[in-house]
């Protein structure tokens, strides 16, 4: 590694709200989630606290053009640009490389639900299909859709002209995407990296994809490692997007650093019984020793199995200090990752302590660690 | 893979680029497409000049505008949706590659995985599988039900994005934690891209590198006709694609896959491996212009093949052949050749560049992959595959498009491009074997 890596700017934005100083208090007195059991139930979520979209989305036109999940992502990654004082500097964003990690577009549910309905006494489906598409999808409806149109919308907004990719795969997608980008800076392949993810949960058509599968918890909230009777994933609506920077660039420019991320490892275990567990422990062993008050920020879905073993990886960090970011601000999927790098470089800009390990282990795929240090 | 330091030592032998960095190679080249199944398959088509587009049969296309495609139908006997079909791809071109790289073991490949997968989501006929067991109007509470009965769990694995890389993983023992990643229609040359930045970190010696698409359905392509971005004229459907004519009218949906093996070149060498191609440059920009249109002028695109080129120490005169993105909408061709113009100068009027999708269609989300394939095949031949359907040229567009007819030519260096909405531009510089003349 010829370069180190900081993180010189953070976004967050979830259903606590906003900043780096309302998410590294809920860190520290972990404070109670907002929890909506009501909405979508039998399935509780963390609904986004509302954003002032105006201020980091000026244009209407550029509103309107956007889901929910892109318009999240779009501000979370403006406030990361705007702490790390990008935010006007054209030079800088010309060659600011972007890695975002995202799902996919929202359905129109009253759509669907039609279509199904009319499918069912339609002579000819096929023809019936075809015919309601087209008169009823709104044509501007794929670029809502497409993955890679987060990223898109970012460089828009933001005026972004450097390259950007899009990686997808659930949560392993947000440690990927962290890990590209530490690497891609560490190895002198760019100097300065946006990275993030986000997330809508207040949507039927992901529930749906994670309900086909039995992953949804039903119910009340209870904490992640505590829902052996009722195991499952409380999907939480949330962004999160770092501003990654060589050691040199930052302090060739005096930017503040609010923390710096040494390493970022991942693995794809054969998901067997105690291979979770086994996969954690050898990432969080090439993190190295983790010191007495450290954090231990965990990106645990709150599934059955995984999220126990998970646990019992932890269980050899006796000496630092558990977190589930998922009790904060629920599990936010392709963003989860980012998300709880976030809390942690945020828990350590605010002097919680003086290092940080992360962990995650995806619902069905995955395993990630990052490491942490204060400045 | 845990993120491990490069070797500190260099060997004082070891192959080095023009910026000191390890030389990718590639060992290994597979492909599938409308025109078959294989290289020798689609080499014999592409320089026929033969064309994978026909009427669409998967679903019933009546009262859409566009009504053919390029899509593979000789893979499955019954029906299957998206995700299957580009993991059926992506298998059958990483086979090939693989196979012909003679890396590794069977089930235990020495290397990364970079896939460039095309975006998945439930499709009509299992939301139609749950929407049969309600009663009553459908809504999304009620689907929500019938998957809460656990009857249909096969379906969750199926459509999750990760699914077709993992089952990929899986397949071929790659090492590490596989990336599924898209930046739209420039997504299977980013997948290479990726591989080539892993093994100049020295991270891998190895990467497999595979951009796969098989998702024409009735709702994807109603999607891009609602845009206007596909030609509508049906027939005869062959005659459809026709980059860079003055009469083209859109692009014409293609399905395929193809597979890369790229290699440290010292690596492949020490093993005795055949060396097909290096890729010496990539360069990418974003534009962020809007979310569907390239910036009129042109520039994200001439910066993304200038970074290539400088990425590869070559400049514009080393190219011998640039194998277009070439769509076919009036848009891309008309900036695609502005770009070039703008790179190569008065040299474009004489620098051959054709475009494959005029006869595969545009492979979406694997277009890069196909035609960086496509691309090594041209100069492993020492052949151009033509563009047909150049009937009517463009006389806008002044440009050696190859037309109609392959051409014989000595071809050491490509450039290829591939440019994708929401600000995507890739473009990749492939060589020749450095010792072969």
């Amino acid at each position: 590694m010829k370069h180190g890596v900081v993180i010189t700017g953070i976004g967050l934005a979830s259903s606590l709200g906003e900043g780096i100083d309302t998410h590294a208090d809920a860190l520290a007195a972990m404070a109670a989630p907002v929890v909506d059991a009501t909405s979508f139930a039998p399935y509780p979520i963390h609904p986004l606290k509302v954003l002032e979209l105006d201020r980091q989305i000026p244009k209407k036109s550029d509103q309107r053009q956007m889901e929910p999940w892109q318009r999240l992502g779009v501000y979370a990654a403006g406030l990361a640009l705007d702490g790390a004082g990008l935010k006007d500097d054209a030079a800088a964003k010309a060659v600011l490389q972007v890695i975002v990690a995202a799902g996919g577009g929202e359905r129109d549910h009253a759509v669907d639900s039609a279509i199904l309905t009319g499918l069912r006494g339609a002579n000819q489906p096929g023809a019936f299909l075809n015919e309601r598409l087209m008169g009823d999808l709104r044509p501007t409806l794929f670029l809502a859709q497409l993955s890679n149109l987060l990223a898109g919308n970012i460089g828009i907004v933001h005026g972004i002209t450097g390259a950007s990719r899009t990686f997808m795969g659930e949560e392993q997608a947000g440690v990927d995407a962290v890990r590209t980008a530490h690497a891609r800076i560490a190895a002198g392949q760019a100097e300065i990296m946006l990275v993030g993810g986000s997330y809508n949960a207040e949507r039927q058509d992901m529930l749906l994809l994670f309900e086909l599968g039995g992953y949804l918890r039903k119910g009340d909230f209870a904490p992640v490692f505590e829902r052996q009777a009722a195991p499952g994933l409380i999907t939480g609506s949330a962004s999160a997007f770092l501003v990654l920077e060589s050691a040199e660039r930052a302090a060739a420019r005096g930017a503040t650093v609010l923390a710096r991320l040494d390493a970022v490892v991942a693995t794809r275990s054969k998901r067997q019984p105690g291979a979770v567990e086994a996969a954690l422990r050898g990432l969080l062993a090439d993190l190295g020793p983790v010191a007495p008050g450290a954090l231990a920020v965990s990106a645990a879905t709150g599934v059955a199995g995984v999220t126990t073993e998970e646990a019992a990886a932890l269980a050899i960090l006796p000496q630092a200090r558990r977190v589930a970011a998922g009790d904060l601000l629920g599990h936010a999927v392709e963003a989860a990752f980012p998300v709880s790098v976030a809390l942690a470089a945020a828990a350590l800009s605010k002097g919680q302590a003086r290092e940080a390990v992360v962990t995650g282990a995806g619902h069905w795929r995955g395993e990630g660690a990052a490491r942490l240090v204060a400045l | 893979m845990s993120a491990k330091p490069a070797s500190a030592k260099t060997p004082a032998t070891a192959h080095r680029d023009s910026k000191g960095r390890p030389v990718v190679a590639v060992t290994g080249l597979g492909i599938v497409t409308s025109l078959g199944q294989g290289k020798d398959a689609n080499w014999d088509a592409l320089t026929a000049g033969r064309s994978g587009i026909h009427a669409i049969e998967r679903f019933p296309t009546q009262g859409l505008r566009t009504t053919i495609g390029g899509t593979v139908d000789f893979l499955f006997d019954g029906p299957f949706s998206a995700p299957q079909l580009s993991e059926k791809l992506a298998m059958l071109a990483a086979e090939e590659a693989v196979g012909q790289s003679g890396i590794g073991r069977p089930g235990d490949f020495p290397g990364e995985l970079f896939m460039a997968v095309p975006p998945v989501e439930m499709e009509w006929p299992q939301k139609q599988e749950l929407a049969a067991t309600l009663e009553g109007d459908v809504d999304y509470r009620g689907l929500l039900s019938a998957a809460a009965s656990q009857r249909f769990k096969a379906m969750h694995e199926m459509f999750l994005f990760g699914t077709v890389a993992d089952h990929v993983a899986e397949a071929f023992g790659t090492k590490g934690s596989p990336i599924s990643l898209s930046t739209a229609c420039s997504s299977g040359a980013t997948a290479i891209q990726m591989g080539v930045e892993a093994i100049r970190r020295g991270e891998t010696k190895a990467a497999l590198c595979i951009g796969t698409d098989g998702s024409i359905h009735a709702e994807a392509l109603i999607r891009f006709s609602l845009l206007s971005a596909l030609s509508t004229q049906n027939d005869p459907p062959e005659a459809a694609a026709k980059p860079f004519s003055k009469n083209r009218d859109g692009f014409v949906m293609g399905e395929g896959a193809g597979a890369l093996v790229l290699e440290d070149y010292d690596h492949a060498l020490a093993r005795g491996a055949t060396i097909l191609g290096i890729v010496a440059g990539c360069g990418e920009r974003g534009d962020g212009f809007h979310r569907t249109r390239s910036s009129p002028d042109g520039k994200p695109a001439i910066l993304a093949m200038q970074d290539a080129l400088a990425d590869a120490g070559l400049s514009p005169d080393d190219v011998d052949y640039i194998n277009a993105h070439g769509t076919s909408t009036p848009e891309n061709d008309k900036m695609e050749a502005m770009s070039c113009a703008a790179v190569f100068g008065a040299r474009m009027a004489r620098l051959p560049m054709s475009s494959n999708k005029s006869m595969i269609g545009h492979t979406l989300t694997a277009a890069g992959a196909v035609e960086a394939v496509i691309s090594f095949l041209t100069i492993a031949h020492g052949r151009i595959p033509p563009t047909i359907n150049y009937v009517t040229p463009d006389p806008a567009i002044a440009l050696d498009v190859v037309p109609n007819r392959a051409r014989d030519a000595r071809v050491r260096t490509v450039l290829s491009n591939s440019f994708g909405f929401g600000g995507q531009n890739t473009s990749l510089v492939l060589t020749a074997e450095p010792t072969r003349s």
